[in-house]
């Protein structure tokens, strides 16, 4: 293996890194609020792919300058959180809090479902691509290897605001201590007079939109197919499991593990490019069942 | 319960003489049965309170087996075939529950997910060894020793679909209610409980979990050497699921709630698909939502509900005669 291909290696799995950790933080994010693991996150991140794709051709076929696919990205993102993640919490969620675990694991999942089929029902099954963003930043060099700055910098650098905002929010704003306290213990939240429900509808509808943020930069960089959010639940919650559940910071560090791992196999041995990440999730439960940066849960009597 | 017992031996005696008057519907009934034993599966594991969406991979393992083992003895023999699966699927159920079922609820099921879509893309991508996704042919094997021709075969696999299927029903039946699956249902009320009266919930849910699997892996088998094919889609994810639904929807209170579940779901698939293909995994997610928020016992849960309040309506209406 030669130092060209370690590097691109590094290009293609530090990029790839950073889009699945948009979607597992936000994943993680939900589930450590909440207490729901949304199975239907794989699917936001999926319509925001498409919606995104949609949105730029539109806006090229439009006339308009191809610049504006950038904010296009953020606007499907934010759309299809808020709309969906939101009608989503509302309707279905707030009525299941307080039922039986496998009865909120069936409901996300039926959603799931119901969500896939609407994306294959809007957008067919033929691929879509949109190649613009990744054209107009254009390619740098790293150490002789070119390659797409949208890739090595762009996607980088948002994933370590995503992180750092992230952090600064819940650690030093007011809302971020509120989330924190509810998450801490909801009853005696509320009893000090936040609001629960809110702070349950914000979260979700947060968590959501990272995910769709994710899949709608993920847009330029792969061709859009059905099947791509089954595929990145699956992927984020492996991430999500092997930082430890809820835990923000672990996420980074279990999605860059991954992204490399991965994207190491597809130089070396590229049939198990899909098996990589899985390897690496159970490797790590068998030692830390409760993940890498998770403490073990205690148990009620 | 006398009455119950009638009934059952009607169906049993309707449906072992469905080749004499309705041969038609022979092999949906037989695709049915297949289907039902691995539902069971899924059952089982509801009742310890956890849901796996991943048991499409036992089910691909049965089909699998019979279709390299098929393969490998040019046809071979429907028993051997069934024993082969059984073995293969208790395996892989060993190894994948040891890891697995250290995990409860989200974890569990998505830690199954995880595993099924492992196997899903080796079978798709080691094209060499499974034929990619144009999976392994099956051919028709000989059953218990004797070939059939094409007609009788179909019959023979009504008969032996059709009492695999009760035969799975009575000992899952059984296995519920002997201390071990009484056990496993103590997962779902107090796991902790469980462990006080010094029984592993581990061990006990590793038990339930390769029963689980042997059941889908017998399933798979039958819908392979029914269908003629294994491939990959066995193992996908909206495979589970479907399983995972029919469970829900046949109501997991009870082992008949397999069948039930299985023959509704795939008689509402068959006429119905047609005409909303297009839509038929989103129709399959607002059912499920709402079997989940307004009768989470499902179909056999409603029926009983509905024989109990006219039993209490009849002994209202005794005791009203009563005191006139």
């Amino acid at each position: 293996m030669s130092f060209d291909t370690i590097v691109l290696a590094v290009c293609d799995g530090v990029a790839y890194a950073s889009l699945v950790f948009l979607v597992a933080v936000g994943l993680t994010f939900i589930f450590g609020v909440l207490g729901v693991l949304n199975i239907a996150h794989g699917s936001f991140y999926a319509l925001g792919a498409y919606t995104a794709v949609s949105a730029g051709i539109f806006l090229t076929k439009a006339g308009f300058s191809p610049w504006l696919t950038f904010p296009a990205l953020f606007v499907a993102a934010i759309f299809i959180g808020a709309v969906l993640g939101g009608l989503m919490e509302k309707l279905l969620l707030q009525r299941i809090y307080d039922k039986e675990q496998v009865l909120q694991i069936l409901v996300t999942f039926a959603i799931f479902m119901i969500l896939e089929n609407v994306q294959r029902l809007i957008w067919g099954v033929q691929p879509y691509f949109m190649s613009e963003p990744l054209q107009l930043l254009g390619n740098i060099s790293l150490f002789g290897i070119s390659y797409t700055a949208y890739q090595t910098l762009f996607l980088p650098a948002l994933a370590v605001i995503v992180l750092l905002g992230l952090r600064y929010f819940l650690r030093h704003t007011a809302a971020g201590a509120q989330i924190l306290a509810v998450t801490e213990d909801r009853e005696a939240a509320s009893a000090i007079g936040i609001d629960a429900q809110k702070v349950y509808f914000v979260t979700f509808i947060a968590g959501a939109t990272l995910a769709a943020l994710g899949g709608a930069l993920a847009a330029p960089t792969t061709s859009l197919m059905p099947g791509m959010g089954a595929e990145m639940i699956v992927l984020s919650f492996a991430v999500a499991a092997t930082a430890g559940l809820g835990q923000i910071e672990g996420a980074a560090v279990a999605a860059l593990m991954i992204g490399l791992g991965r994207s190491l196999a597809v130089y070396l041995a590229p049939e198990f490019e899909v098996l990589v990440p899985y390897i690496l999730m159970v490797g790590v439960l068998i030692f830390r069942p409760s993940g890498l940066f998770g403490a073990p849960q205690l148990r009620k009597i | 319960m006398a009455l119950r017992a009638i009934l059952l031996v009607l169906l049993v005696a309707v449906l072992a003489a469905v080749p004499l008057f309705a041969a038609s519907s022979q092999t949906f009934l037989a695709i049915v049965f297949a289907k039902s034993v691995a539902v069971l599966g899924l059952l089982l594991l509801l009742q310890a309170g956890q849901v796996s969406f991943g048991h499409g991979m036992f089910f691909a393992t049965g089909a699998y087996t019979v279709a390299f083992l098929g393969r490998s003895m040019g046809g071979g023999d429907l028993a051997l075939l069934l024993a082969a699966s059984v073995v293969t699927s208790a395996v892989l159920g060993l190894l994948v529950g040891l890891f697995v079922v250290r995990y409860r609820y989200i974890f569990f099921g998505m830690l199954n997910l995880a595993f099924s879509m492992v196997l899903y893309s080796i079978l798709e991508k080691f094209f060499h060894l499974t034929g990619g996704s144009d999976g392994l042919r099956i051919r028709r094997p000989t059953a218990f020793g004797f070939t059939f021709d094409r007609a009788q075969f179909d019959m023979v696999l009504y008969y032996s679909t059709f009492a695999m299927a009760f035969l799975a029903a009575y000992l899952v039946w059984r296995y519920l209610r002997s201390p071990l699956g009484q056990a496993l249902k103590a997962i779902k009320t107090n796991e902790t409980r469980l462990e006080y009266i010094g029984l592993s919930a581990r061990f006990v849910m590793l038990v339930g979990y390769v029963i689980s699997a042997v059941l889908c892996g017998v399933g798979g088998a039958f819908l392979g050497v029914i269908q003629g094919i294994a491939t990959p889609e066995y193992s996908y994810w909206t495979r589970s699921a479907e399983f995972v639904f029919i469970a829900i929807l046949g109501g997991v209170g009870h082992v008949a709630g397999a069948l039930t579940g299985t023959f509704v779901y795939e008689a509402v698939r068959t006429y119905a698909a047609a005409f909303v293909a297009d839509s038929w995994q989103m129709i399959l997610g607002f059912v499920l939502l709402a079997i989940i928020l307004k009768a989470p016992s499902g179909i056999v849960g409603l029926v009983e509900g509905f024989t109990a309040r006219r039993r209490k309506a009849e002994a209202s209406a005794l005791t009203v005669e009563a005191a006139r």
